[in-house]
């Protein structure tokens, strides 16, 4: 009996000691684990796995986690993508954790996020075969201290955009570079409540585009050497258009003089080199204390939609533009030599003025009504430099049917009016306006 | 306690081995990490199918590299059958899986000889929703084992004219099958089984597959008249349908999971659903919105008589991945596919 008991108690003892080591061991490697974990659920480094981790990371990843990218060049050779909701994925910096697709050989995009409520932060893209960074149909993205580059200059063989979020809504984009994208560098497209802010696009055709989008505000941006620097468009046939509300406000957009290097049959290959802004079929655009210079063709074009169209409910023409205490420097010295650049120096000479319209209204409206004077451009309060004029209608309608009696028009006094200003937008991310994220 | 579980576990194996279908696992939270513990087929090899599994074919089936696909249905007894639609993918009660296996011949030159599996790709239906789960075989053939974050496969293959080539083979991750298999509602869903697809003579070459999946229990409700039942052409059949037909049926199979409303590639307004009767947005004249270099210099999607100006046939005919279409599951042309749509092209105006 007492031999047994023995036995039991030392069997029992010794299973407490191993437990209390067990424990013991578990507590420091779960110290150690917090320790190397504080900050993210997930650490990748580059390496030859990397592809794999990453990808593997992005589908493991629960809601609330984050995923880690420590500095360094990822090469990778297929698209990523996540679909997890209420993720962040954070590098070191957007020059120190770089994701390089130069030997891409599967996906049209970089990272491609479906989920809700992601925040990308503090990283690059670079080279992708298609787009850089897309998401699409999600509500929340928030795009922080990205850079998104194609590294051999402007090419057509460069990828489509660069930061691209797509039917989405509640976009923030701030701190982004974007460089050398065959089509825009920052493109907001079929999406509502934006902001893009603080953010720099360069060597790209368009440097920032809000195309089909409603609610967006864009300020603070720098666009510089693309083709065209700030577009908004809206175009036919596509599951969202009617682009409206739209603000630019405190942006530069200048010395924008590279040659269009858009891959040809794509709508931004119209944009001539060294274009401010171009404003195409949207209503409700307000633009105000903007600085534009060094533009090659012209500082800002309100233009209608260019093409032939099969879309009942489709509005090529821009309504409501408002354009006030914007100030413009040199430009329009040298127009593109392309078919707008043209048509812009021949009807307009040089230099070209600071705000060009292209006159095109609906037929009816054009030779009988005139556009309605609640719809009318409204510009005021610009400044502009001694001997250049502040506006020109290009008067194109009759530059094409009677183009000998073609004339343009300088005289603005029908436009100097103002709208009411546009409420700012609300862009909420993870339930707090989007700025909580980067104060 | 150790000596029953692995009487147990000896009983599970015993009973599992004589050929039944797990349900409990195919119906767990998380995947098997090995295709045979699921008891789809008899055998590891996953060649002779388990009772309750039904193979069928699809009239225009995605191109994928020019693998073989084998595919199976199994629907579990206790969970009733997939009501008759007209329009949409079957709805299979939940417990179903959908089970392809790709594959190639060790020569094209014998196509049915040596078939090597790559990938057996499950489509389970759980109670949250379907999900999707790559398992990959081995070496020799004996097992498929679960890989969730897809990869990368140099495929060695003997072409039908005897020329030796490679296949950069895509195993999808589970967001890139997703990236296909999501309907208008984000919620992810089989793309094939539609009544219109499986409307044709079976594997085996018996009976109509329609007739087939009624006669197993899988299928209810419908028109008992086979004629009454749409029918999308075999692409590659002429006497299934018009060039028309049979060009629209391939953009179906190969296009339709992105291109179509509410899908991924909606965003481009091109929609090549076999439905869409708007010719602007199954391309006719419609110019591109996002394609970049995808466009290859060329203004509109389709141009009525001008294959060579045409950028679908453009994105069809590359394998350069920032042009070619579909951007996945593809690392050759399919010529034939190129062929047909060329012919259609042509044929418009």
């Amino acid at each position: 009996m007492n031999y047994r008991r023995d036995k039991r108690k030392k069997v029992r003892d010794r299973v407490q000691i191993t437990l209390v080591a067990v424990a013991a061991t578990m507590i420091i490697v779960l110290n150690a684990t917090t320790a190397v974990w504080a900050k993210s659920d997930f650490m990748i480094k580059p390496g030859p796995a990397a592809q794999e981790e990453l990808q593997e990371a992005l589908i493991l990843v629960e809601p609330g986690q984050t995923i880690e990218l420590s500095a360094g060049i990822f090469v990778l050779t297929d698209g990523l993508s996540l679909d997890v909701d209420n993720v962040t994925i954070k590098g070191q910096g957007m020059k120190e954790s770089i994701l390089s697709f130069k030997g891409q050989k599967g996906g049209s995009e970089g990272l491609l996020v479906t989920s809700d409520q992601v925040v990308l932060r503090d990283f690059a893209v670079e080279d992708t075969k298609g787009d850089a960074i897309k998401s699409k149909g999600v509500d929340g993205i928030a795009m922080i201290n990205l850079r998104t580059e194609w590294t051999g200059g402007p090419k057509p063989t460069n990828g489509s955009y660069g930061l691209y979020p797509v039917q989405s809504t509640n976009v923030f984009i701030y701190g982004c570079v974007a460089i050398g994208a065959s089509d825009a560098g920052i493109y907001v497209g079929q999406s509502e409540q934006i902001i893009v802010r603080d953010s720099r696009g360069e060597f790209n055709v368009a440097g920032l585009e809000i195309e089909n989008s409603f609610y967006a505000d864009v300020f603070n941006n720098v666009m510089t050497r693309n083709t065209g620097g700030l577009l908004v468009f809206d175009l036919p046939n596509l599951p969202k258009q009617g682009g409206h509300n739209v603000r630019f406000f405190d942006n530069k957009s200048f010395d924008n003089d590279t040659e269009n290097f858009a891959p040809e049959g794509n709508i931004v290959g119209i944009v001539p080199r060294g274009t401010g802004m171009i404003i195409m079929a949207n209503e409700n655009v307000e633009v105000f204390n903007n600085e534009f210079y060094g533009n090659d063709t012209m500082n800002i074009a309100v233009a209608s939609y260019v093409d032939d169209f099969e879309d009942d409910n489709y509005q090529p023409t821009p309504k409501k533009i408002h354009i006030h205490h914007n100030v413009f420097g040199k430009s329009g010295l040298d127009p593109d030599s392309g078919e707008f650049g043209t048509i812009i120096r021949e009807t307009l000479g040089i230099p070209v003025p600071d705000i060009v319209w292209d006159g095109v209204l609906p037929l009816m409206s054009y030779f009988f009504l005139g556009q309605d004077d609640t719809e009318s451009l409204a510009i005021h309060d610009n400044t502009h430099l001694e001997g250049v004029r502040p506006f020109g209608n290009a008067n194109l309608i009759m530059q094409v049917l009677l183009p000998f009696l073609h004339k343009p028009k300088f005289d603005m006094t029908d436009y100097q009016k103002s709208y009411p200003p546009l409420p700012p937008v609300e862009v909420t991310i993870r339930g707090n306006p989007a700025m909580a994220l980067v104060d | 306690m150790r000596v029953s579980l692995l009487v147990f576990g000896m009983c599970c194996w015993v009973f599992w081995s004589a050929g039944a279908v797990n349900n409990n696992l195919l119906m767990a939270n998380k995947p098997a990490t090995k295709l045979s513990d699921y008891g789809l087929f008899e055998d590891s090899a996953a060649r002779i199918p388990s009772a309750g599994l039904v193979r069928y074919e699809l009239n225009n089936p995605l191109f994928t590299d020019y693998a073989q696909k084998i595919r199976y249905l199994y629907v579990p007894p206790a969970s009733g059958a997939a009501i008759y639609q007209e329009q949409a993918v079957l709805d299979f009660p939940v417990g179903s899986v959908l089970i392809k296996t790709f594959a190639y011949p060790k020569t094209f030159e014998e196509p049915t000889k040596d078939v090597r599996f790559i990938e057996t790709r499950l489509l389970v239906r759980k109670i949250s929703g379907w999900k999707a789960y790559p398992y990959i075989w081995n070496e020799d053939q004996s097992e498929a084992i679960l890989k969730v974050a897809g990869g990368r496969m140099q495929i060695p293959i003997i072409w039908r004219e005897g020329r030796a080539g490679k296949i950069d083979y895509l195993i999808p991750n589970m967001n890139q099958c997703k990236g296909c298999h999501t309907n208008g509602n984000k919620e992810f869903t089989p793309i094939g089984p539609k009544v219109r697809n499986l409307n044709r003579l079976s594997h085996d070459g018996t009976l109509n597959q329609i007739t087939m999946l009624q006669k197993a229990g899988y299928l209810r409700e419908g028109p008992n008249d086979l004629t009454k039942i749409p029918k999308t052409p075999d692409p590659f059949d002429v006497s299934s349908g018009s060039l028309f037909e049979r060009a629209r049926a391939y953009l179906d199979g190969n296009c339709a999971h992105c291109h179509s409303p509410g899908h991924p590639a909606d965003t481009s307004g091109l929609y090549l659903n076999y439905e869409e009767e708007r010719e602007i947005h199954w391309g006719v004249d419609k110019p591109p919105v996002a394609a970049g270099r995808g466009a290859g210099g060329l203004s509109v999607d389709i141009e009525p008589g001008s294959p060579e100006q045409s950028i679908l046939l453009y994105r069809m005919d590359s394998i350069d991945p920032g042009v070619m279409m579909p951007e996945l599951g593809r690392s050759t042309i399919h010529k034939e596919g190129v062929e047909l749509i060329r012919d259609f092209i042509q044929s418009l105006d």
